[in-house]
């Protein structure tokens, strides 16, 4: 099943939702690592150009997220009123920090009109540039962003947890694809 | 006769006003921009990385009689720094470097002026940089001077001076090469 139904995730929803969570983690511990590097490290110009690589190819998945989110429907979120709707609004503030993340992330290197190139597949030209101040506006944003981001993921992942074992319902494994008997199933 | 009158009046205060103009006072044309404050510095030691501060202001007086009464007053808005890259340039304003949200401005304020002869001579002043000011000196040469097209009068030099980067506080490691990074102004005046 490709399309996500009324109980369950479909493969694509699930495909997305596991790839871009690896690739925001790594590109977390990427960012902080890759700023510290002092200049005579042989990753000085690698680690960024992967970051802003990756960074834009994780931009064009999230658009397509997006299109995707807006034609499936939403599996039943499961759990008490407050933890649905705590639940609803976590999700949406991901899909609001991952666009804040990402749009701020492209403005840096391209402030002055630069493009970014995509591990030199491509180049992905700039659109809003020479704003006064726009790479330390964008940096400052982008960095704080991408913490609170985390922040919500590691409160995501906590509830999710919670789901699956003191819950014992189907939040964990239906994003995983897996069937599971729900202790609390009602439907 | 009233005419008459008021012609030997206006000859009269011009020849009064002349020689008050022993000291010329001079802004520097950044409103047109003819003056830059330019910097270069090795990169790994195979070329030179060119730089520039988009935006400062400041002003000179000029004494051809004495030139002891030459003096120069410039403030620079150090977040204008233009290497024509946005990340490098972004990163030369972190704390690694400028630290402009801490240090907005720089200035440099002349305290004496050493005449070599032949329009050349020794400016030193207080650079104030990072918030560290020091003395430097700076090699001054004038370029030209005389009536522009429009109706004025302009005045320009050039100098140069070498900083060292530690002296304020600028410690990120760019290599053993790139420890100093020297200066070149241009800098083009209309009198007052």
């Amino acid at each position: 099943m490709l399309k996500n139904t009324r109980q369950t995730y479909g493969w694509v929803t699930i495909i997305i939702h596991w790839l871009m969570a690896l690739a925001i983690i790594a590109m977390f511990a990427l960012g902080l690592w890759m700023t510290g590097l002092n200049y005579y490290d042989t990753w000085y110009h690698k680690a960024p150009d992967i970051h802003k690589s990756v960074g834009m190819l994780l931009l064009f998945l999230l658009f397509f997220r997006l299109a995707w989110v807006a034609v499936n429907v939403k599996p039943e979120i499961m759990g008490q009123v407050w933890e649905r709707m705590i639940a609803l609004m976590v999700h949406r503030m991901h899909y609001v920090l991952m666009l804040l993340v990402m749009v701020s992330g492209y403005l840096i290197p391209t402030a002055k009109g630069e493009g970014v190139s995509v591990f030199g597949w491509f180049s992905v030209p700039a659109t809003i540039a020479n704003i006064a101040k726009q790479a330390d506006i964008s940096g400052f944003i982008h960095y704080w962003g991408a913490w609170a981001m985390i922040g919500l993921a590691a409160m995501h992942t906590g509830a999710a947890l919670k789901h699956h074992f003191i819950d014992g319902d189907t939040t964990l494994t239906r994003m995983l694809g897996m069937k599971r008997q729900s202790k609390g199933e009602h439907t | 006769m009233k005419l008459r009158l008021s012609m030997l009046l206006f000859i009269l205060a011009l020849g009064v006003a002349t020689p008050a103009l022993a000291v010329e006072n001079y802004v520097i044309d950044t409103a047109k921009n003819h003056a830059f404050i330019q910097f270069k510095i090795k990169h790994l030691g195979f070329s030179w990385l060119l730089g520039r501060f988009n935006t400062f202001e400041g002003s000179y007086s000029f004494d051809a009689e004495n030139s002891a009464n030459n003096s120069i007053k410039v403030n620079i808005d150090v977040a204008s720094i233009d290497t024509n890259h946005a990340e490098r340039d972004k990163h030369l304003r972190s704390p690694d470097f400028f630290e402009v949200e801490k240090f907005p401005t720089a200035s440099f304020v002349s305290t004496s002026y050493e005449a070599k002869g032949d329009g050349k001579g020794l400016l030193k002043g207080n650079l104030t940089l990072r918030g560290v000011t020091k003395e430097v000196a700076i090699d001054v040469s004038q370029i030209g001077a005389g009536k522009d097209p429009w109706g004025g009068y302009r005045r320009g030099f050039e100098g140069t001076t070498t900083l060292h980067l530690s002296d304020y506080n600028m410690v990120k490691s760019l290599g053993p090469t790139a420890e100093n990074v020297e200066l070149y102004l241009s800098i083009e005046g209309i009198r007052q």
